[in-house]
């Protein structure tokens, strides 16, 4: 029934992060650490170490890009320091989707969305960890994550040389590189920034003069982050794969990001509810959510499948080496979970979400956003490990990794969550996303 | 069949939905409401079930996938095998883009024929319209009436009581 008393209204709600919630984040962390040790014992042991030799020779003629001379640093390390670049990655694109968020709906004037919009500030709360996390594992661990960082790599006469990639010299090099992940994270971070003190002066004032700033901002960060957010993608995950480049990848990694984040959104509203929280949010809310990440999800398979298709058919063997590393390379090893990417980024929420009702259901859109969440988590699994550990990669490490991020992601998620209003409550179209109706 | 029916005209489509409530709420069924364009809410107020036309799209997509499927694996892979690039004769990938393609068409085609059939919107020289204002800035509900036409008085009363601007009785010759 359509709600046409216009008498109801939202008012300010403030979240309590209660101890039992922050005892969950703290078990998370320390369940992420144990399985953390667990693989880093396994690792060092070297439980299953007979693949190695196997996995050395399908490397070897997976193409030159994988033949990489890996100097010093054992297995266990740097699976470990691979593994906090992927969930870095993917923390801080997913955290960064939440300011993006925000400003897609401010320039398009949207309403519903405000019922939320406090959710999207808050995400972007990992921004800052993020960026140093991003800062040291790079100082710390970048030989072990991209090829073009070796020593002597650019340098004619040198034994580790190789001409392609010093070819690349003028856009891979450590300078020019920190200096772009600077600006990418700068101007992420200054956005997210401002658009959560805008917001946070409205609550306080009120007047429609926030309202308008915020657009102005928003649409100046949304020219931004295209871009930045294309090239971010370039450098932190395509240069893993250093000989190989694919002009789709830009969008490709916005896509997973996106719908991550959107899912990520709808997941923390349906657990806010579910916790007697955000009293104006109806199934009209989620079924948009829903519909957005039913959306993307397609979006996102449609640019895997573009990217896919014109390297399956042209064949050629400097873009195909990118697919056949994961698709039999290595053993096979790569195999299972490129088709389970596939099955559950694309198949698994484009038949959970396709009818209205699932849309509105709180257990399902539950469902498929935590299978979102884990799909695209693998799928940047999918993309960093091959042609950093090629044969060598794992499970348990990674996981362990991802939980302990999973843990310290929601800690300052819910302190920013808890730090202001969950509703806007001077937000001028604040009255549209109560009544909004789907 | 011809009827007759009550036409209340409205300027304004909060009224109207207001009206809609109230006159329902009356005990009165409303035929249909006609506006100028999609007013939000409407669905609800009138108490209009949900659509079944999506679960026919789903079938008509179903239909144009395996129609394409089958197209291109008959063609290319029996009836006239060729060597494309190296591929083999059935290459699934390759044969993605159509299958999406055909799936759209026919979900698309299939959805307007059959929604215009239920419906009886299809096109035809002489389209019966209530009001021909409600193509342009009235609002009209439609309420049908009896062979005697007796409730009339009272119906104009009740929706001139709930904003109507004027209520005119016409007979309508219906699918």
């Amino acid at each position: 029934m359509a709600t046409l008393t216009h008498q109801d209204s939202a008012t300010a709600e403030q979240l309590v992060v209660t101890d039992g919630a922050r005892k969950t984040f703290i078990t998370i962390i320390v369940a992420g650490v144990v399985v953390l040790i667990i693989g880093l014992l396994a690792a060092i042991m070297g439980w299953g170490a007979e693949e190695h030799a196997a996995a050395g020779e399908a490397a070897g003629h997976a193409g030159a890009g994988a033949s990489a001379h890996h100097e010093g640093n054992p297995v266990w390390l740097k699976r470990l320091l691979v593994s906090l670049w992927h969930s870095n990655v993917f923390f801080l694109g997913v955290s960064t989707i939440g300011t993006v968020f925000l400003a897609i709906n401010y320039v398009a004037y949207a309403g519903w969305s405000v019922m939320v919009k406090r959710i999207a500030e808050a995400l972007s709360a990992w921004v800052i960890p993020g960026a140093v996390i991003m800062f040291v594992v790079f100082l710390i661990g970048r030989h072990d994550i991209f090829h073009w960082t070796h020593e002597g790599i650019m340098e004619k006469g040198n034994p580790n040389y190789d001409a392609i990639i010093a070819g690349k010299s003028g856009f891979l090099n450590i300078p020019f590189y920190l200096i772009r992940t600077i600006i990418y994270l700068g101007i992420w971070a200054y956005f997210s920034w401002k658009l959560r003190q805008l917001s946070l002066a409205e609550d306080q004032l009120g007047g429609t003069v926030w309202f308008h700033k915020s657009i102005n901002a928003s649409a100046l960060f949304l020219v931004l982050y295209a871009v930045t957010s294309s090239m971010a993608a370039w450098d932190w995950v395509m240069s893993v794969d250093t000989h190989w480049f694919s002009t789709m990848f830009g969008w490709y990694v916005f896509a997973s990001w996106w719908v991550s984040g959107i899912a990520a959104i709808a997941l923390t509203a349906i657990f806010l509810k579910q916790a007697g929280y955000l009293k104006a949010l109806t199934s009209n809310h989620m079924h948009d959510l829903g519909k957005l990440m039913f959306g993307f999800s397609i979006f996102w398979t449609y640019v895997w499948f573009s990217q896919f298709m014109l390297i399956w058919y042209a064949n050629l063997p400097e873009e195909a080496v990118y697919y056949n590393q994961r698709l039999g390379g290595f053993e096979g090893r790569y195999t299972g979970i490129f088709f389970f990417n596939l099955v559950i980024n694309f198949v698994f929420p484009f038949l959970g979400l396709m009818t209205r009702d699932a849309k509105r259901q709180m257990i399902i859109m539950k469902i498929v956003c935590i299978a979102i969440l884990i799909g695209h988590w693998s799928d940047f699994y999918l993309m960093f490990m091959p042609g950093t550990l090629k044969g060598e990669s794992g499970f348990l490490i990674e996981i362990g990794v991802a939980a302990i991020f999973l843990g310290a992601f929601l800690i300052v998620f819910s302190r920013r969550l808890a730090s202001a209003s969950l509703v806007p409550v001077n937000h001028p179209f604040l009255d549209e996303s109560v009544h909004h109706t789907t | 069949m011809t009827k007759r029916y009550a036409l209340g005209i409205f300027e304004d489509e909060d009224v109207l939905l207001h009206a809609v409530e109230n006159v329902r709420a009356a005990g009165v069924k409303v035929h249909d409401v006609f506006s100028p364009y999609p007013v939000h809410g409407i669905d609800d107020a009138l108490g209009i079930e949900r659509s079944r036309l999506p679960i026919a799209a789903f079938f008509f997509g179903m239909t144009g996938l395996a129609f394409a499927l089958w197209m291109q694996i008959y063609m290319l892979g029996f009836d006239w095998p060729m060597i494309i690039g190296g591929k083999p004769h059935i290459a699934l990938p390759a044969f993605i883009p159509v299958a999406f393609e055909l799936t759209v068409f026919f979900t698309c085609h299939g959805m307007a024929i059959t929604f215009f059939t239920i419906t009886g919107l299809y096109p035809r020289p002489k389209v019966p319209v209530m009001d021909v204002r409600s193509t342009d800035d009235k609002f009209v509900m439609a309420i049908e009436l009896d062979e005697t036409s007796s409730q009339f008085p009272r119906l104009t009363q009740l929706l001139r009581d709930n904003g109507a601007s004027e209520v005119n009785q016409k007979e309508m010759t219906t699918k």
